[in-house]
């Protein structure tokens, strides 16, 4: 069922063009790239966990606040009207375009909730001696998340949507729109200061867990 | 006699024995991975039909995306709707044009060369093509880096028909193009997730080894 380690750990296969090499130990700061295709194989992060940690959490809290405060408010001849993310989503689904209001939801709301709570679990997890198997799970599906959450484009999308407006009616930025700024930039540093392959290189191995092989593994797995 | 060299059996038909031998292999389970546990396949699997088959259904929803109307403003005068491109023209002003660039660019000439970019990816791999392979990884990394960015439009739509809610005064709301743009959108982006780059180099990986 599982596949046969190679004693070897520095030896990689470049996840783009599958040229097999020998990764290099590298100072912190400095990167490797695939000789062939220049795809960044590797950068090594200093104090990568402590500080992906402390970045996921002041993001966690600035996601918290932007999304229970309105984001958007304008004025016109005495009236008022105000939007949050959220509210932006709910609107669409009233008039009629559920599956945009669906897409909006999951990447400007539930894609960045997933990026902050995988990475957040995975630097906790991480920190332990030896990280359980779930940590890889979540380290496996964060590029997803990652993919899908889009808050900078939303944010270049309230910029558009802003001057539009701004013809007709006075705009009231609302707090939570300083605080996507600032979470845009949050969710960029965290995600350029967290370094996998020093996760993975700690992870409790899956195979450890299966019936058959198990012996010697478990009995370092477990304290 | 010498038995003929295996033909390809994808549409090319080039007498590319090399480039033949990786078809079986593509997406063939090989066991899990000791640490992760994930399956491994050589490649990602069916790449190339579910690649081509996001493209399609893209390039299919991409003329109803600029074709219908994306937002209808109804004011004390009317409604009036406005496409993709005539809220580009809306937008260009004095002071107003480099976000109007923007939403050009984002909205209507990213899917597009997007698309075309895929198309031209798929069939260079397909037929084996060993020639720019650099400038095609890096055409695939680029399509894959900006995509994204064509969901702009979607959330300026959003939010211009969240905010301008001023019955009976003015009032936005989105109309049917907009479920179009979105697939689009999502179409590209699953197409460029479900390529798989190593793909590219297939062909020259194999000559290698055969002329080393």
């Amino acid at each position: 069922m599982y596949n046969e380690p190679l004693a070897d750990t520095t030896l990689i296969g470049c996840p783009h063009c599958d040229l097999l090499q020998r990764l290099p130990e590298l100072a912190p700061g400095a990167s490797a790239r695939c000789p062939r295709c220049d795809k960044e194989l590797w950068r090594r992060r200093e104090d990568s966990l402590n500080r992906t940690f402390a970045l996921t959490l002041a993001a966690a809290l600035f996601y918290i606040v932007a999304n229970s405060v309105p984001m958007l408010g304008l004025t016109i001849v005495g009236r008022a009207a105000s939007t949050t993310v959220i509210g932006g989503a709910e609107h669409l689904w009233q008039h009629g375009q559920q599956m945009v209001a669906v897409l909006v939801l999951l990447t400007a709301v539930i894609a960045p909730a997933l990026q902050i709570g995988f990475m957040l679990a995975i630097v906790l997890g991480a920190h332990r001696e030896r990280p359980p198997r779930w940590v890889g799970t979540l380290l496996r599906h964060h590029p997803t998340t990652r993919t899908w959450s889009m808050i900078e484009v939303m944010m270049l999308g309230v910029l558009v949507a802003l001057i539009k407006i701004a013809d007709y009616a006075t705009v009231i930025p609302g707090v939570a729109l300083f605080v996507l700024w600032v979470l845009v930039f949050l969710l960029a540093a965290m995600q350029s200061n967290f370094d996998s392959r020093e996760v993975w290189e700690r992870i409790q191995w899956a195979e450890a867990g299966a019936p058959a092989s198990a012996g010697n593994r478990v009995a370092e797995g477990t304290p | 006699m010498r038995p003929p060299p295996p033909r390809c059996s994808r549409a090319c038909r080039a007498a590319r024995p090399a480039a033949c031998s990786r078809a079986p292999r593509q997406g063939r389970k090989k066991g899990r991975c000791p640490r992760c546990a994930e399956e491994l396949t050589f490649r990602k699997t069916a790449s190339f039909q579910r690649t081509w088959a996001f493209l399609i259904a893209a390039a299919v929803c991409y003329i109803p995306a600029n074709v219908l109307p994306v937002l209808t403003t109804t004011t004390a005068a009317g409604a009036e709707s406005d496409t993709i491109l005539q809220g580009v023209v809306l937008l260009w002003s004095p002071t107003g044009w480099p976000l109007s660039l923007i939403v050009l660019f984002a909205s209507i000439m990213i899917p597009s060369a997007k698309i075309l970019a895929l198309a031209y990816l798929l069939i260079t791999a397909q037929c084996g093509s060993i020639k720019n392979n650099t400038q095609r990884i890096r055409l695939y990394r680029m399509v894959e880096f900006i995509g994204r960015w064509s969901m702009v439009d979607v959330f300026v739509d959003t939010f211009t028909a969240a905010l301008i809610q001023l019955q009976p005064l003015m009032s936005v709301e989105p109309g049917p193009g907009l479920f179009f743009f979105a697939a689009v959108v999502v179409l590209t982006m699953l197409a460029v997730e479900s390529f798989d780059p190593r793909l590219i180099w297939d062909a020259t990986s194999s000559k290698e080894v055969r002329y080393a």
